[in-house]
């Protein structure tokens, strides 16, 4: 006999809550706004997907594991221009060049630099978008976690690894295009972005990872693993005299929401078309995080929708009123987590304890 | 009584010149219930914290065949020791059975941390008969009053499995039923197991200890049952010499009757 007690199952109501809120979204994200949203709206709302695909990331990682990862710019840039070499050379190879258009402008010599050649190879190029970010985590998160940075420090480092890598992409022009990046995309996998068919299938494929990733989270959540994660956060001291090391539980999270970041940022390429040092540095890495600290970080849906819903008002508020936007973004980061730790996904709750206090003084839960 | 035994030697632990431990020798034998008593600062908590690999010590600390010195803390947990704080740590956002799961899990396959937890595993169960909290496997430990803590976290090491335990002042702010019980699970634990207490509750030392060792100013001042240190005249100096140590005891006393009886059966 293995178990004495079992959990006695929850009402089917419940059971049902779950998988019926993951058919909702998929029929909201798959069917009804293609049906709805014209191709400018739809290719908006795809490039606000893959802040999505990054916020469950940031939800494991931050939520649940307590790691303020402000770096996640990083493993999105090299997802991102991991997918932009290859599209890039792809557009050369089609006009028949063996160089990408801004390599023939300011590069030095004619041949293509050695670290660019296996990025020619699709397969390659796309296990990078995913493995170069979670081989740059796993390395930095080793020597990180191993040596008990934590908090602001592990924060303030994460800023800095952005930083690095946005200033060294500025800096190297000629194989990365500097400031400008990699633009002008033409082609993804042979189908043309100009044809706006095209356009809605990128929609579709970042919709479907969207929702495989949301479901591969959770799984994640809700195992023992999700469950140790939330120990280590919350006392990582007593998790180590359980007999674990917590820096490897972090190490996991941390390389998973990498990868995540990673894969938005291929997918973020043939949505808009760029990727550019301004989109990965230290700005960009905190406006990653602010969606899942409004949304309500713990809680995926609530990271999700407020990653969603923060970069569809970015894009509105900051044509109605440019410049005002980064102070408005910071405001809502400082309210988020100083006030609403929860995000709003816990709007509800707290709202609810409030109004049970209030009659009844002293009868608190 | 089977298991390992604990053997310290020559034990020192340094903080920037104080010293806190100073060349402390134990020998606990395996199914021993020992209590280590002694004033503020007598170096306690430290020489716990120095077996569990907390601070860096010098000399040598063996558990059965096994060095402890110099290894990382959650190293020294897998050989089987474990430890609780003066207050209370427990995942106070998961549930008890939850709290239970994650301590008896540490030696885990990846495929069985990535899957959901579908019922209790039978240590678990067994844990929380044991611990009394059976009712309440599945509030938020957060939510425990204080005495059903500490029992959580000895239910973590019970689950954990380990032969040797630690435990800093486990009965602190308890009422005198929870001590009673407290002391009751203290006996049931240490049949099987190794169990060190820390405690500055002079009567619960009297009612449980199977042995006691004195620390005074980092070093072991007395050795032995109850009746023997309590006959000791340097325990007596220390003790009675300045008036207002050991700290009072806190609530009031337990019966101290089975005293005598324990120490009698050990003997």
């Amino acid at each position: 006999m293995t178990t004495i007690t079992e959990t006695p199952p929850a009402p089917l109501s419940a059971r049902l809550r779950v998988p019926g809120a993951f058919v909702l979204g998929a029929v909201l994200l798959l069917g009804a706004a293609p049906l709805a949203l014209s191709d400018f709206r739809l290719s908006l709302l795809a490039k606000y997907l893959c802040y999505a695909i990054v916020a469950v990331g940031v939800s494991l990682a931050w939520g649940r594991g307590g790691l303020m990862v402000l770096g996640q710019g990083v493993f999105f840039g090299l997802g991102g221009y991991a997918m932009a070499m290859h599209l890039k050379l792809a557009d050369a190879a089609a006009t028949g060049e063996t160089l990408p258009d801004f390599m023939q402008l300011y590069g030095t010599g004619d041949a293509l630099p050695w670290w660019w050649k296996p990025f020619a190879n699709p397969g390659f190029a796309l296990a990078m978008t995913v493995l170069l970010p979670m081989a740059v985590a796993a390395l930095l998160g080793f020597f990180v976690f191993q040596r008990r940075v934590k908090g602001a420090y592990f924060a303030i480092l994460s800023q800095a690894l952005a930083a690095a890598l946005s200033v060294w992409l500025v800096g190297q022009q000629a194989t990365t295009g500097g400031t400008n990046g990699l633009t002008d995309i033409q082609g993804f996998f042979g189908y043309s972005l100009d044809d706006p068919v095209n356009q809605r299938m990128v929609y579709f494929v970042i919709a479907a990872v969207l929702l495989l990733l949301m479901a591969a989270a959770r799984q994640l959540f809700v195992s023992r693993y999700g469950e140790l994660l939330v120990a280590v956060r919350d006392s990582e001291e007593r998790v180590r005299f359980l007999g674990y090391n917590p820096a490897n539980v972090k190490l996991v999270a941390y390389v998973v929401a990498a990868g995540m970041a990673g894969l938005a940022g291929a997918l973020f390429v043939p949505a808009v078309g760029i990727i550019s040092p301004a989109l990965i540095g230290i700005v960009p890495s905190i406006g990653f995080v602010i969606g899942a600290a409004v949304g309500g970080r713990a809680s995926l849906v609530g990271a999700v929708l407020g990653a969603i819903a923060v970069a569809w008002a970015q894009s509105t508020l900051s044509d109605a009123f440019p410049g005002a936007w980064t102070y408005l973004q910071g405001l809502l980061f400082v309210l988020a987590v100083g006030f609403l730790p929860g995000g709003l996904a816990s709007l509800g709750i707290v709202l609810r304890r409030r109004r049970t206090r209030t009659p009844a003084t002293g009868e608190t839960a | 009584m089977s298991g390992e035994g604990l053997t310290v030697r020559d034990l020192r632990v340094t903080f920037d010149g104080f010293t806190a431990v100073d060349g402390v020798d134990l020998d606990i034998r395996p199914g021993d219930l020992r209590f280590l008593i002694g004033p503020n600062g007598a170096g306690k908590t430290t020489l716990v914290d120095a077996v569990t690999g907390l601070v860096k010590a010098t000399g040598s600390v063996r558990f059965g065949e096994q060095d402890l010195l110099g290894k990382p803390v959650h190293k020294i947990a897998r050989l089987g020791i474990g430890r609780t704080f003066q207050t209370a740590t427990v995942f106070e956002e998961l549930t008890v059975v939850q709290n239970l799961d994650i301590a008896a899990g540490a030696g885990r396959g990846v495929r069985t941390m990535l899957r959901r937890r579908k019922d209790v595993p039978e240590p678990v169960a067994r844990a929380l008969e044991t611990i009394g909290l059976s009712r309440l496997r599945d509030r938020p430990a957060g939510v425990l009053a204080h005495g059903q803590k500490q029992w959580l976290e000895i239910g973590m090491l019970l689950v954990q499995d380990v032969r040797l335990l630690l435990l800093d002042e486990p009965v602190a702010g308890m009422s005198h039923d929870e001590r009673e019980a407290t002391g009751e699970l203290l006996r049931r634990v240490s049949e099987d197991r190794t169990v060190v207490v820390i405690e500055h509750d002079m009567d619960f030392m009297r009612a449980y200890a199977r042995s006691v060792s004195v620390l005074h100013a980092g070093k072991v001042l007395s050795e032995g049952s109850v009746a023997e240190v309590q006959a000791d005249a340097k325990v007596q100096e220390v003790y009675l010499g300045r008036a207002c140590e050991p700290e009072p005891a806190l609530g009031p006393a337990p019966t101290p009757a089975p005293a005598a009886a324990s120490v009698a059966e050990e003997a």
